[in-house]
């Protein structure tokens, strides 16, 4: 690894970081198969919500089928910032920085299993959902920017996951966030419209989430088409996360190594 | 007979001593609270869907929802701890101690009613909190009687995959299906209103009929009552045949 280009150091973690993902297959299963199952289970539960006066003129299964391509990007990162996390407590992060490897390479190797990971999730998703009959209004290229939209939400989430791990350096307080993401995602526009909520605290809750303009930028893709204001603020919200969380991974880094 | 409950007292009195020792004591009830304060918060206007004919409104038929996984994932939590007992070797030790077995199963259980009595009153506090009614007045003790056969049913389920697989691992095992019987009932609207898959499988889901009746509780309308408790008492003792079996298997494998 001595002398090696910041780009090898950056393929050397990175296809490790893949191949440790792929090894797992519990880990793979479990960002697959709960996506999915909870995608059959609420399309099929709530399809009686159509009825309610103002929804959108589409199969509950098409309006909800943001929902596992951002639950997916929460299990990425949970998964990831838990494999960061094991790697500082058996010690492997300690070992790396005595080498001359950069810090920077270690968080972009692990970023990049991220998008590896989400690659995958966001193509399986796609073809289960199309399978189950899902119409993606938006067409081929719509279907290109869902999978891009979810590699990019991963990342946005695979920042936080990585600060968390860095931090904390331990894989039970990163597992311990994931019901704080799964909260963020529910108490979002996910089950329904926003002006369809009826609660005004949680209307309003769901209006300053950032996770509902990820639902509703991947979700005009699938039932309206191309809204240029939903992808606006989609694609805004996503890099702004993701800007954020990176920006903070790669700031908690230089701290833990200094 | 006089050593059993002697082995059930000491093993209650220490899960309950960890559990309300453990600063973290709360965490099995973060999930159902959450889940009901989103599907309750968010999905008000699905109680207005033409044939929602649930008279104590959309909040109480969340909640009960609520209350029977906070209560079944009290009893999934409590075969975390057996699986963990066993990791650590405390299993082994106290059932090297133990003048009868059996008991140390029946131990576990008390301590998870404890557990999810917890669980349950903090779901309960929030529904009544955010303006449940409970129309049912008395008929509100059927539904109690049933979330606690459910607590037990599930909890010996998770004590016999526990002491079979005497591991960590064996978390996703206990929770997986218990999360799916869960979900796989009429969660967000009754079952006249499901159609396609999920109604053939909530109808055939025997926990849909535990849930239907408990919501009949609440509102002061009870149905299937006999058909409810029967279910539940079947489960009670099927599942305390698999924990006896789990116990046996523990045994054979030198605890």
């Amino acid at each position: 690894m001595r002398g090696a280009s910041f780009v090898t150091q950056v393929m050397s973690l990175a296809r490790r970081s893949t191949v440790r993902t792929l090894r797992q297959p519990a880990v793979i299963v479990s960002a697959l198969l709960f996506p999915m199952m909870f995608f059959s289970i609420n399309s099929s539960g709530l399809n009686a919500a159509t009825k309610i006066p103002g929804f959108p003129d589409v199969p509950y299964l098409d309006f909800a089928f943001a929902f596992p391509l951002v639950q997916a990007a929460l299990f990425g990162a949970i998964t990831a910032g838990s494999d960061l996390a094991r790697d500082i407590e058996t010690g492997f992060f300690d070992r790396l920085s005595l080498t001359p490897m950069r810090p920077a390479a270690l968080l972009t190797g692990m970023l990049a299993g991220v998008v590896a990971l989400g690659l995958i999730q966001g193509v399986v998703f796609l073809a289960f959902g199309l399978i189950l009959g899902v119409n993606i209004s938006s067409g081929f290229l719509g279907m290109l920017l869902l999978v891009l939209l979810t590699v990019l939400v991963a990342l946005a989430f695979g920042g936080l996951g990585a600060i968390l791990a860095i931090r904390t350096g331990s894989v039970e307080a990163v597992e311990s966030a994931f019901p704080l993401f799964f909260v963020l995602i529910f108490m979002s526009s996910i089950n329904l419209p926003r002006p369809l909520i009826e609660q005004d605290w949680f209307r309003f809750v769901a209006t300053v989430n950032p996770i509902s303009y990820l639902v509703e930028g991947i979700r005009s893709l699938v039932i309206t088409g191309w809204d240029a204001q939903a992808l606006l603020l989609c694609f805004g919200v996503g890099v702004s996360i993701m800007v954020l969380s990176i920006g903070g991974a790669a700031a908690s880094m230089r701290t833990r190594v200094a | 007979m006089g050593a059993f409950f002697a082995v059930a007292r000491a093993v209650a009195g220490r899960q309950t001593y960890k559990y309300f020792t453990n600063p973290a004591f709360l965490a099995p009830a973060l999930f159902p609270l959450f889940f009901f304060i989103a599907f309750a918060g968010g999905l008000t206007r699905v109680g207005d869907i033409p044939g929602f004919d649930y008279a104590a409104g959309y909040i109480a038929f969340q909640y009960v929802w609520a209350l029977l996984q906070a209560v079944t994932m009290g009893g999934a939590f409590t075969g975390f701890s057996i699986a963990s007992d066993f990791e650590n070797g405390f299993a082994r030790r106290l059932m090297l101690a133990a003048p009868n077995r059996y008991g140390i199963i029946l131990g576990y259980t008390i301590a998870s009613i404890v557990r999810a009595a917890m669980t349950g009153l903090l779901v309960t506090v929030l529904a009544l909190v955010t303006g449940m009614p409970i129309t049912g007045g008395f008929d509100f003790f059927g539904l109690v009687a049933l979330a606690l056969l459910a607590n037990i049913a599930a909890t010996l389920f998770g004590a016999g995959i526990a002491m079979m697989l005497r591991t960590g691992q064996a978390g996703p095992v206990i929770r997986t299906p218990i999360f799916l019987v869960l979900f796989l009932a009429p969660v967000f609207v009754p079952l006249s209103l499901l159609t396609g898959w999920i109604e053939t499988v909530a109808r055939l889901n025997p926990f849909t009929i535990i849930l239907e009746s408990s919501r009949g509780f609440l509102a002061g309308e009870p149905s299937n009552v006999a058909v409810a408790f029967a279910i539940s008492f079947v489960l009670v003792v099927v599942m305390a045949l698999w924990a006896a079996f789990g116990m046996r298997r523990a045994e054979e494998a030198g605890g």
